[in-house]
């Protein structure tokens, strides 16, 4: 192993962090590089020296003043966790949704349309849609004499 | 059965008050020591502790336990005190020239410096001030980033890849960041290391 790679590995040695394998690798380079194990005492010395430094209490006030924040917050819930903590709007729904579900279902469970019902009903109506054919394209009809009223305007015209 | 950080997390969400409370009570020292070893200034690390635990709160809706709780709520903090060094609002000047000799405290409360202390050997303490002075001015030399590294690293035990996720860069990234930090702590603290030396 090089210098170099001892770069990444030395706190992770120091720290005890190392697989078994990694350790014995630093290790045996250790062993044959005193520049490395100088290095190696003096971080181990400069992590002792950070141990020395005290920590601190937070104030007496600290906890309060994160009480007084979260009961500031505005309440914002969720749409399901609204729904959970209102159980009757819940009950509600979920028997909205049952009816929705039970109704869908219903409609589902309409039996197919029989084809030869189909066609005995649409054979029962052709007799009406052949008369309203004939009766449309009826000749004399279309020769009938002009409407009433105007020949009552051809009368009044002829009295004055 | 002691429940977990993202048990508790997840009860939170489900509405349960009482396990903020337990998480508030778990994470406040850890926050606040990095925090205040961040930007030195005892009000201002618990202010930014005291959002980092709103921030955690607010969150509560949509948290998904994808990582390590701690790896989040400390990437909150890292964040809030980077954030807060940059803008550079709480700076203060700790020690001041027109100010009378004061012991600089680790707790924060500036004392005036009282030779009636009621140390046995008042040497021997203002030996350990100086000790302690030296080791946080040596600290508070690092840039921001490596300064983070090495506080998250060394006080609160991440592990690299946690480490890594919070300062959002790669664990080989990382290692070479720690490797430099205490290289220049090496440096800076040379004649109490000379002195410490195994």
């Amino acid at each position: 192993m090089s210098c170099e790679k001892m770069e990444s590995r030395i706190l992770g040695y120091i720290d005890g962090r190392l697989k078994e394998s990694e350790r014995l690798d630093v290790e045996k380079h250790l062993a044959a590089c005193s520049p490395c194990r100088l290095r190696v005492s003096e971080f181990r010395a400069v992590s002792g020296l950070l141990d020395e430094l005290p920590t601190i209490e937070p104030s007496e006030a600290f906890n309060a003043r994160v009480h007084a924040l979260v009961a500031a917050e505005p309440v914002k819930q969720s749409w399901w966790a609204w729904l959970s903590f209102s159980p009757r709007i819940a009950l509600v729904a979920s028997m909205l949704l049952i009816a929705a579900l039970w109704m869908g279902y219903e409609r589902q469970a309409v039996p197919p349309m029989d084809m030869a019902q189909v066609d005995a009903q649409m054979l029962q109506d052709l007799p009406v849609l052949e008369d309203h054919d004939v009766l449309s394209n009826f000749e004399p009809l279309k020769e009938l004499p002009p409407p009433v009223q105007q020949a009552d305007d051809d009368s009044s015209d002829t009295n004055m | 059965m002691v429940r977990t950080d993202v048990q508790l997390m997840l009860d939170v969400k489900s509405g349960d008050e009482a396990s903020f409370e337990l998480l508030l009570h778990r994470y406040r020292s850890p926050l606040v020591n990095f925090l205040y070893r961040m930007v030195r200034n005892r009000e201002q690390a618990e202010d930014l502790a005291q959002e980092v635990f709103i921030r955690v709160y607010r969150a509560r809706a949509e948290y998904v336990p994808s990582a390590k709780f701690t790896t989040w709520l400390f990437r909150i903090a890292t964040n809030l005190a980077l954030n807060s060094l940059r803008d550079n609002r709480y700076q203060k000047l700790e020690d001041s020239i027109d100010a009378p000799a004061r012991i600089d405290s680790e707790d924060g409360d500036d004392r005036p410096l009282d030779v009636a202390e009621q140390h046995p050997n008042i040497e021997q303490h203002l030996v350990e001030e100086a000790r302690v002075k030296m080791i946080r001015h040596a600290i508070d030399k690092l840039p921001e980033k490596q300064r983070a590294a090495v506080l998250l690293h060394k006080y609160e035990e991440l592990d690299y890849a946690e480490i890594a996720k919070i300062l959002s860069c790669s664990e080989s990234a990382l290692k070479s960041l720690l490797f430099r930090a205490y290289e220049a702590l090496r440096v800076e603290l040379a004649p109490l290391v000379a002195h410490t030396k195994q």
